[in-house]
């Protein structure tokens, strides 16, 4: 440990001076810490704990897809093409209708979920992940490191959302995976900002001085006793940026570049629909209908995390 | 404040020296050798093959290609299309004005609706006036605009007939030639009757599709706002003087509110120009966004990466203007230094 040599200076303190105490004496956040207060501020927000109940309801149905789905989403039941959703005279064998080639329309849909809900949850993570080592990565090294590590980020967000995904997918070529990977590329700037820009402001404050005085290692410092107090604007916007992956994932699929058929995603089924607007218009108002619920339900969400998270935030 | 601008305006330098290199290097990663897609499956000769390389200056050292692609951007040199063999630059310039004039009218149409309705609901707020604002703008901000398009076509013009399905303009009954490029100059321009109604039925769904977004967030942003505004102490002064509750609003607050809805109006841009590759996409809108997708499917390699480098050195000029007209009308910054 880096602190041996000091610690053997200043052995009158006793036995309380070790830096690795007072760093994690230092270091628990206050505001994670303390569950309870995050939910009854999170409670309070009556749109919020919607959202949260249709986000975990889609979550149940996309992870008990193969269960809940009344067929199979890439079935084609040749005999039942374009079958009307049961409110519009279809019968409760196909409850959301058929498509044109005679797929169940609600099976598509749930597991179109664990489609979109994968790509939200995968880009969030790598963003995320991606973000604290170079956001922590240039505030603490500065120099070279941020100056280079800022700059490409600067370019990244530059280049209009959904044109610089459509460079990467033409670069790697349209599938699920590198759906992903272009949306993640699109989104990485902001996580990468917001862990900068709050590490920097964390930086001055005393308990950082007082760890790094103690000895503790740049490693140790960076992860253990910053990044917790970085969390909680992370967390909101990994919240909120779940949403908008979604959405730029489901734009993707509807210009083709995204997932591939037969495979349900929400967006790619929109593109098959756009022949059917007249003769078939669920097939067109339904799966949008799912983004739209979906994105929304993780923004009201999102909207109540910040609420309850970033205290600075909340106003209005 | 000139140090200011000046400081800002080479901050963007390295923006767009990084931008070349990664439009550079992108190009060189996708798939497809471009002599390859010259010469088509039957192979050359080695000598030829050779030649095409040295043509192309592919043997050069490739801190050199780069170099000879920087200069040639500098030099209005955007590379040639593999399609239709004219200049990248012409073509985005031909195609460029539908995108202009049909962004325009959708920042119009959020902006004459959002901020009017964030003032509305910041002055009448926890009414179910505000409520509704609020939940409209969390759709709008929440709206897949490609499946919005979809329904607003599926109701608007198929069901009611009301608005045409797609393109710029009525081309079996009107013709005229592009004078600007703009349709609802050039229709007036052309004096034939009906041209101008027609050009703005066309317009109408588009404008609104890609409207929706900016509206919301305008909407939210005057509104939050315009709250924090009215909390002011001069604002409660302008009251206590018993000024009218509408030169209140109207003058001492709505004024300084706008200036961070003049910044987020400004730095809609990128999502204007995104959200014109799904517009143009779903109404056949003959603009650069569309262009761009079908470059891709295309192959159009030179192109796509043209297309980009202009779209985002557009992007990165308008957010700097953005900036400095901030740094202009922000009192705080402009007396501050």
């Amino acid at each position: 440990m880096a602190g041996d040599s000091m610690a053997g200076d200043n052995m009158r303190e006793g036995p309380a001076f070790d830096p690795a105490a007072i760093a994690m004496v230092e270091t628990v956040p206050p505001e994670v810490s303390s569950l309870r207060a995050f939910w009854s501020a999170f409670s309070e927000n009556r749109g919020a704990v919607l959202g949260l109940m249709v986000v975990a309801f889609i979550a149940l149905l996309a992870i008990f897809a193969p269960w809940v789905a009344p067929h199979s989403p890439v079935e084609q039941f040749r005999q039942f093409v374009q079958q009307p959703p049961v409110w519009a005279g279809g019968s409760w064998q196909f409850p959301f209708g058929t498509d044109a080639v005679g797929r169940d329309v609600l099976s598509r849909l749930i597991y179109g979920a664990r489609i979109s809900l994968g790509i939200g949850l995968s880009v969030m993570v790598v963003s995320v992940a991606l973000g604290i080592v170079l956001g922590l990565a240039s505030a603490f090294m500065r120099g070279v490191v941020e100056v280079v590590v800022m700059r490409i980020m600067d370019v990244v967000v530059a280049i209009p959302s959904l044109v610089l995904a459509i460079l990467v997918v033409a670069v790697l070529g349209p599938s699920l995976a590198n759906t992903i990977i272009a949306v993640t590329v699109v989104y990485l700037p902001r996580y990468v900002r917001l862990v900068r820009a709050a590490a920097i402001a964390e930086l001055s404050k005393e308990y950082v001085v007082a760890a790094q005085v103690a000895g503790v290692g740049k490693l140790r410092l960076m992860f253990v006793t910053v990044l917790p107090n970085c969390l909680a604007p992370l967390i909101v916007q990994a919240a909120l940026g779940i949403s908008d992956a979604i959405l730029e994932a489901a734009a993707l699929g509807f210009l083709g570049l995204g997932a591939q058929p037969p495979t349900p995603e929400w967006g790619a089924m929109l593109a098959d629909s756009r022949e059917f607007i007249r003769s078939a218009p669920w097939i067109v108002t339904l799966p949008g209908l799912a983004i739209l619920v979906t994105v929304v339900a993780i923004n009201l969400m999102g909207d109540g995390l910040r609420d309850a998270l970033d205290p600075k935030l909340r106003r209005s | 404040m000139l140090k200011l601008f000046l400081r800002r305006v080479a901050l963007t330098l390295p923006t767009f020296v990084a931008l070349m290199f990664v439009t550079f290097v992108a190009v060189r990663l996708v798939p497809g050798d471009p002599i390859e897609v010259r010469t088509g499956e039957r192979g050359i000769s080695p000598e030829r093959l050779a030649q095409f390389r040295h043509e192309l200056g592919l043997d050069r050292p490739i801190w050199q290609q780069f170099l000879d692609y920087a200069n040639g951007l500098l030099h209005g040199d955007f590379g040639v299309s593999i399609v239709t063999k004219t200049p990248v630059l012409n073509e985005f310039l031909i195609l460029f004005p539908a995108t202009l004039e049909l962004a325009f009218c959708a920042l119009v149409f959020a902006i004459v609706l959002g901020i009017p309705a964030g003032v509305l609901a910041a002055v009448k707020r926890g009414s179910i006036f505000d409520h509704t604002v609020m939940t409209a703008a969390l759709a709008g901000y929440s709206m897949p605009i490609f499946w919005w398009g979809l329904l607003l076509i599926m109701f608007m013009s198929e069901y009611l007939g009301l608005t045409p399905v797609s393109g710029r303009m009525d081309l079996i009954n009107y013709y005229f030639e592009p004078v600007t490029g703009f349709m609802l100059i050039d229709s007036l321009l052309s004096d034939q009757e009906g041209a101008f109604g027609a050009a703005v039925a066309h317009l109408i769904l588009p404008s609104i599709v890609l409207g929706t977004i900016p509206l919301a967030v305008i909407a939210r942003m005057t509104r939050s706002s315009m709250l924090e505004v009215l909390g002011e102490d001069y604002v409660r002064t302008a009251r206590a003087k018993g000024l009218s509750p509408l030169r209140v609003v109207g003058l001492h607050a709505l004024r300084n509110a706008l200036i961070p809805v003049v910044t987020v109006i400004g730095l809609q841009t990128g999502t204007l120009l995104a959200g014109a590759v799904l517009t143009e996409t779903i109404f056949a809108w003959p603009g650069v966004g569309k262009w761009l997708i079908e470059s891709i499917s295309r192959r159009d390699y030179p192109a796509l990466q043209g297309g980009i480098m202009l779209i985002s050195g557009i992007v990165i000029l308008v957010n700097l203007i953005v900036d400095l007209l901030y740094v202009a009308i922000n009192p705080r910054i402009r007396h501050g230094g």
